[in-house]
């Protein structure tokens, strides 16, 4: 039984009003890992979610969270399973110990008081726990959702998008803490649309419109994706950019400040086409690594050509 | 951990809804204010033995006799006429537009036939399509009238008393014939009061979850469906008692209600109506999407049930479909139990009928609620 995932869930399919927002997701999380779950807005990532913790019965499609089937074991897998929303969720109207309270009091957690106490301590919260949650920052906000998803001692945490709105530092902090949990045995299932945040993760799952499109570590889709990116630097820069759109061979071009990143599949064209702009503009030009952010810019581009 | 209802998780919700209600005090000083506003308002507005009242005369011939009379039931105070001098046709149209709401018709033969002996007859025509305008006028038209004749024709005792014997006055109350108890308006105002303040509060339970976009956290918990409602709907009841205080003592001190019933009848039949009307609400509530919607649905029940319940007119005065459609809402039922106990002094057996209705409600309404509540966010 140790060896059986955390979360293996096969075909997942849902629509809304007739279109599919999830198409044909199969996913697989192994214990004690920190799967990140990426997409753009609107590509199924919550959706999905949602029915991985039992909060959207899936049109077509089976599968198992912690050994719960999902489509009839909801409130077992809602017992074992912590599940921070995409928007702060607990009540802006009760200040942060009865948030809390509530919580403790739906897990029957036992005693409640010293769960609740031990949280408003691990979070630095005591001397304000009388304040409403609605008066909260967004890095706190966010810092309160976690305790109380985590309070219960779930095996497995569903984060959608829990750093949106959050600034640098309490980002950083907020990884740290995610992956000291899971340092711990617990099993996290973390979307998001930042980069950085993805190559935090042990292995990676993106879906676009819908559709699983790459899987693995970061490593693995980077070298997956089979792309080549060339940096061309100097003056004129926006010029050069200019003339590789449409170039053969040039699938991406995007500035990052002086330099510009020119992308593509076909390595050889690509390597023809930023020469010669390179020499008509006076730009250096060298190889360089491709970014996560190329390959999924890339994978947007593709999944839309197959739906279209 | 796997019961359906836990005490634990029940507290937790409990707890949590007490806070939320309390914190939020325009809705708890609307529901503490309302009753009061409502009663006093509807206390006094609706009166239920107005005097006063606009009358037309139809008396072709003047004469003392027919002077007599009107004058006779001027002093009762119900009466003021101001058409003196209508013809038929005139007060016909008059009645209808609702410019007065008696016509008092003296045949021309009236005089005649007094002084002949010969059963004098007159007509007075109510509009009583607000039945309570024209009860108390009408009771006391009987008695005045004959003495104002017996006045009229002098001394003779024996004449005088076949006269008064033989005065004939046909009422015809138009438009509804039923007429309504005097006491009926305060003890009905405590179900009205109630249902819309209890149906309107619950309606708001769980669309209020879904706009603050709390429900998915709710959801995502292990709470079950018993255990949320229950949770939203307990502490309304707590809410329900205070206003059937507030109005019941209302009734007592400001509108001198009479209260022949048993209290403990009384309070049980309240305790059942305001069940039904907050897991009403919450029904409501699983139905409708925004707190916006849920205003509307609990009007939309509101009205006709005001309406058809026998609040407003009387239950047996409107036609059988209506009668039909008016079984549908607790308050009808609830006004029945109400009215039975507290005017009547029904005993158990009295009011067992309503109040195996008012059960039923709470059961039904539950079901459905259970059956409609979504633990998906499909």
């Amino acid at each position: 039984m140790t060896a059986e995932p955390a979360i293996a869930v096969r075909g997942l399919v849902k629509s809304f009003h007739g279109r599919r927002a999830v198409d044909d997701v199969s996913l697989t999380v192994a214990k004690g890992e920190i799967a990140g779950f990426l997409g753009p807005n609107g590509s199924g990532k919550t959706t999905t979610i949602r029915m991985m913790c039992g909060l959207l019965t899936p049109d077509a499609g089976e599968g198992r969270v912690l050994g719960h089937d999902i489509l009839t074991e909801g409130r077992a897998i809602k017992r074992e399973v912590g599940y921070m929303t995409q928007r702060f969720s607990f009540y802006e109207d009760l200040t942060i110990e009865e948030n809390l309270a509530f919580v403790a009091g739906l897990y029957a957690l036992r005693p409640a008081r010293r769960h609740v106490a031990d949280t408003l301590a691990g979070l630095g919260l005591t001397s304000r726990r009388h304040q409403l949650a609605g008066a909260l920052s967004g890095g706190w906000k966010q810092r309160l959702a976690l305790a109380a998803a985590i309070m219960h001692e779930p095996k497995l945490l569903m984060l959608d998008e829990p750093t949106a709105g959050v600034d640098p530092k309490a980002r950083r902090d907020f990884w740290d803490e995610i992956h000291r949990l899971a340092a711990g045995g617990l099993t996290v299932l973390v979307s998001t649309h930042y980069m950085d945040e993805a190559e935090r993760c042990h292995r990676i799952n993106y879906i676009s419109y819908g559709r699983l499109v790459a899987q693995g570590t970061v490593a693995e889709v980077v070298r997956n994706a089979g792309l080549t990116t060339f940096v061309l630097e100097g003056a004129a820069t926006a010029r050069a950019a200019a003339l590789l759109k449409g170039a053969p061979g040039v699938e991406q071009v995007a500035p990052f400040g002086t330099t510009l990143h020119v992308v593509g599949r076909d390595a050889a064209a690509l390597r023809a086409s930023a020469t010669k702009v390179a020499e008509v503009t006076g730009c250096r030009m060298r190889t360089t690594d491709t970014s996560l952010e190329d390959v999924f810019i890339q994978l947007m581009g593709s999944a839309e050509d197959t739906r279209a | 951990m796997n019961r359906l209802l836990s005490f634990r998780r029940l507290a937790a919700m409990l707890t949590k809804e007490v806070i939320q209600m309390r914190r939020d005090r325009v809705t708890f000083a609307m529901m503490l204010g309302i009753p009061l506003l409502q009663l006093v308002l509807f206390g006094f507005a609706i009166n239920s033995d107005p005097k006063g009242l606009p009358a037309a005369l139809v008396a072709p011939t003047q004469d003392r006799y027919t002077r007599a009379i009107v004058s006779a039931l001027e002093l009762t105070g119900y009466y003021r006429f101001t058409h003196p001098a209508a013809s038929a046709a005139e007060a016909e149209q008059l009645i209808t537009r609702g410019d007065v709401s008696f016509v008092v018709t003296v045949p021309s033969d009236f005089g005649r036939r007094v002084e002949r002996g010969d059963r004098p007859e007159i007509l007075i025509e109510a509009d009583a399509t607000d039945p309570s305008v024209a009860s108390g006028a009408i009771s006391t038209l009987g008695t005045v009238a004959a003495d104002a004749l017996l006045r009229e024709r002098g001394t003779e005792p024996e004449a005088a008393a076949a006269a008064a014997a033989q005065l004939q006055v046909t009422v015809h109350k138009r438009y509804n014939p039923e007429g309504i108890t005097q006491y009926n308006i305060v003890p009905g105002l405590l179900g009205v009061i109630l249902q819309m303040t209890m149906v309107m509060m619950t309606s708001m339970a769980l669309t209020r979850e879904i706009e603050r976009g709390t429900m998915e956290n709710l959801l995502s918990m292990p709470a079950t469906p018993v255990e949320i409602m229950l949770g939203k709907v307990l502490p309304y009841l707590g809410v329900g008692a205070v206003q059937v205080v507030v109005v019941l003592v209302a009734a007592k001190l400001i509108f001198g209600v009479p209260f022949v019933g048993a209290l403990p009848l009384l309070l049980a039949g309240v305790f059942v109506f305001v069940a039904a009307l907050v897991i009403l609400g919450y029904l409501i509530s699983t139905a409708a999407r925004t707190q916006m919607q849920a205003m509307q649905l609990t009007f939309f029940f509101f009205l006709p049930s005001l309406l058809l319940s026998g609040f407003m007119f009387p239950y047996r005065g409107m036609p059988g479909w209506a009668q039909v459609l008016g079984e549908v809402f607790p308050l009808t039922h609830f006004l029945r139990l109400i009215r039975a106990v507290m005017l009547k002094g029904a005993d158990y057996a009295g009011i067992a009928q309503p109040m195996a209705a008012l059960v039923l409600f709470v059961v039904a309404f539950a079901t459905l609620a259970l059956l409609r509540f979504r633990r998906t966010l499909d």
